[in-house]
């Protein structure tokens, strides 16, 4: 394939990147003033890039000798990390500018780090991953310390950096002993290699084996699941709010495709192997998202665990190991985006009347009253993320689930499925909160008709309405598992 | 004569060392970064004597990216580490507690 066809390929992460490098000239050359310009600016390449999936960049397939593969399964993961980094550029202004002032940095480090998230989805070796994970993380770690006068957002910025920094040492350990053990760093060359090892000696050798526990460690980091969890919480709750909006949806589906890719596209040759680790971290982000979220005082704590327990429900699909279960990851993706992206706007309509943001989850009591349209809102999201009929949150839940039993899992779908039960506890303790409780103090009235347009996008989205979107979610993600197997 | 494993026992005891670096420390965060530097480069002894040993110049290709990310990642770690400083005047690991639970 020759080198223009290889880069019509990559032309999404072409318009970013180049759009990004324009956008940072702009901003370095005109001030702060054309902060929120260069907000639309990234609005629009978002868009650009978006529409150029239509052409070869959503389905033309390998490029670059392989190093590079643009398949439906990459168009459906860049789709929606494009829209929720849109979302949470979209957000920032009226946020940084009650917070201190915002700057232009803010969009061009998301629009990088999306560059980064296309690459991962879209990565057909294992360079390609490491070097599109690392300018996700790079970028991530300066969003996280974004608000450097604020302490706490510069050590949530510290310990993302530290545990990131660690976890992708783990991961490239883990790459060095495939690479050794395999003999090739593409995917497609591992999964023949690992293939054929199980031919002759009936299982994978201790080195691969320890090369792909390595590489899951790494990525199960990437997408908080337990055990590598722990910085979630810290850093969702000191990261400014539209920064934890952004972590909490955009890499996370990207460290989540990556995943769904490396397992079934580089190691799908030894699913026996995997399988109990994605078993595992399932099982425990799920109790552990469910148990650790019910003392939480602070409302985007409790969103962080949330996300660990969703994450853990996630992974059930890819425990199955089928073009079902992956596709229910997909599409368990796309609702959890909408789901999460609904509440973080939610959460940055809490301010008192100086306009300071209040994150306690007392501060909620008797919104019904004061507020009670945010309290709908709010409630259908966290009544979705519990998973609860006819909330659309559910359907995923029960693709995921249906996936699992199709492949004789029942006893597993079982056990889930009581997890999710321990989930609804506080999920319900927020409604009823907003609704039962004695009012708190009112928080300021918002003046944000756009965050007010996007909160009802997405409440729209996970309400029962949302089952009108069900034939074109089977269809696309059922397409996106298929470019896999 | 030096051989293939003795590279691997190399590179696994400096990533066990880095590891423990950045767990039992209680110092200093510029000891953690140190730490992680060790990481890397013991997976970069790693990748290169696969290399050399598998004959496939990938492996060596895939070190010069390693080294390019290493110096990428420690100045943003610097950064973040001088922003912190301003902000609480000590880099103390146990002072790092404002968030808990």
């Amino acid at each position: 394939m020759s080198i223009t066809a290889s880069l019509t390929l990559t032309m999404p992460e072409l318009i970013l990147s180049i759009g990004a490098m324009f956008l940072l000239m702009v901003a370095a050359f005109g001030g702060d003033g054309l902060a929120r310009a260069i907000g639309w600016g990234a609005v629009a390449l978002f868009g650009a890039a978006g529409f150029s999936l239509l052409g070869p960049a959503g389905s033309g397939g390998p490029g670059f000798d392989g190093l590079y593969i643009a398949d439906n399964f990459a168009a459906f993961a860049k789709l929606l990390i494009y829209i929720a980094a849109a979302v949470s550029v979209m957000v920032a202004p009226g946020f940084f500018d009650r917070a201190g002032g915002y700057r232009a940095e803010y969009p061009i480090l998301i629009l990088f780090s999306a560059v980064g998230m296309g690459m991962m989805v879209s990565a057909g070796d294992l360079l390609t991953l490491y070097v599109g994970l690392e300018l996700q993380s790079l970028s991530a770690y300066v969003l996280a310390s974004f608000q450097r006068r604020d302490a706490r957002s510069a050590e949530a910025g510290l310990k993302y950096f530290v545990l990131g920094a660690l976890a992708s040492g783990i991961l490239l350990y883990g790459i060095s002993l495939l690479y050794g053990f395999t003999g090739t760093t593409l995917f497609a060359g591992i999964s023949d290699s690992l293939a054929q090892t199980i031919g002759t000696e009936g299982r994978v050798s201790i080195g691969q084996l320890f090369g792909l526990v390595f590489v899951f460690a790494g990525l199960a980091f990437k997408i908080s699941a337990v055990p590598f969890h722990m910085w979630t919480p810290d850093v969702y709750e000191g990261a400014p709010t539209p920064v934890t909006a952004f972590f909490a949806s955009a890499p996370k589906v990207a460290a989540m495709a990556l995943l769904l890719r490396v397992a079934v596209d580089a190691m799908g040759s030894s699913t026996d192997a995997w399988r109990q680790i994605v078993v595992f971290s399932a099982l425990a982000s799920t109790i552990l998202g469910g148990v650790a979220a019910i003392g939480q005082t602070n409302f985007k704590r409790l969103l962080a665990y949330s996300s660990i327990n969703n994450v853990g429900f996630a992974l059930f699909g890819l425990a199955a190991g089928t073009p079902q279960g992956v596709a229910a990851t997909m599409t368990y993706m796309a609702v959890y985006v909408a789901m999460t992206l609904g509440s973080f706007i939610c959460v940055l309509q809490m301010r008192d009347t100086d306009g300071e943001p209040v994150e306690t989850i007392a501060s909620l009591s008797g919104l019904s009253r004061s507020r009670p349209g945010l309290a709908a809102a709010l409630a259908i999201f966290m009544f979705s993320l519990a998973g609860i009929p006819p909330l659309f949150g559910f359907w995923p839940k029960f693709l995921v689930f249906e996936a699992l039993v199709q492949e004789g899992f029942w006893p597993l779908a079982m056990i889930g499925i009581a997890t999710s039960v321990i989930g609804a506890f506080y999920y319900l303790k927020i409604v009823k909160t907003m609704y039962f409780d004695e009012p708190a103090a009112e928080y300021a009235p918002s003046e944000s008709t756009l965050e007010y347009g996007l909160i009802g996008i997405a409440a729209l989205a996970v309400s029962p309405l949302g089952y009108l979107a069900i034939p074109l979610l089977d269809a696309t993600s059922m397409a996106a598992a298929h470019s896999l197997f | 004569m030096i051989g293939l494993q003795h590279y691997l026992v190399v590179s696994a005891i400096l990533f066990v060392m880095g590891v423990f670096g950045i767990f039992l420390n209680r110092k200093n965060v510029i000891i953690i970064l140190m730490a992680i530097e060790l990481i890397l480069l013991s997976v970069n002894i790693n990748l290169v004597a696969f290399s050399a040993y598998l004959g496939d110049l990938v492996g060596q290709i895939f070190a010069m990216f390693v080294l390019t990310v290493a110096a990428g990642e420690a100045a943003i770690g610097l950064a973040i580490l001088v922003i912190y400083f301003r902000g609480r005047g000590s880099i103390a690991v146990d002072d790092i507690n404002r968030m808990k639970g």
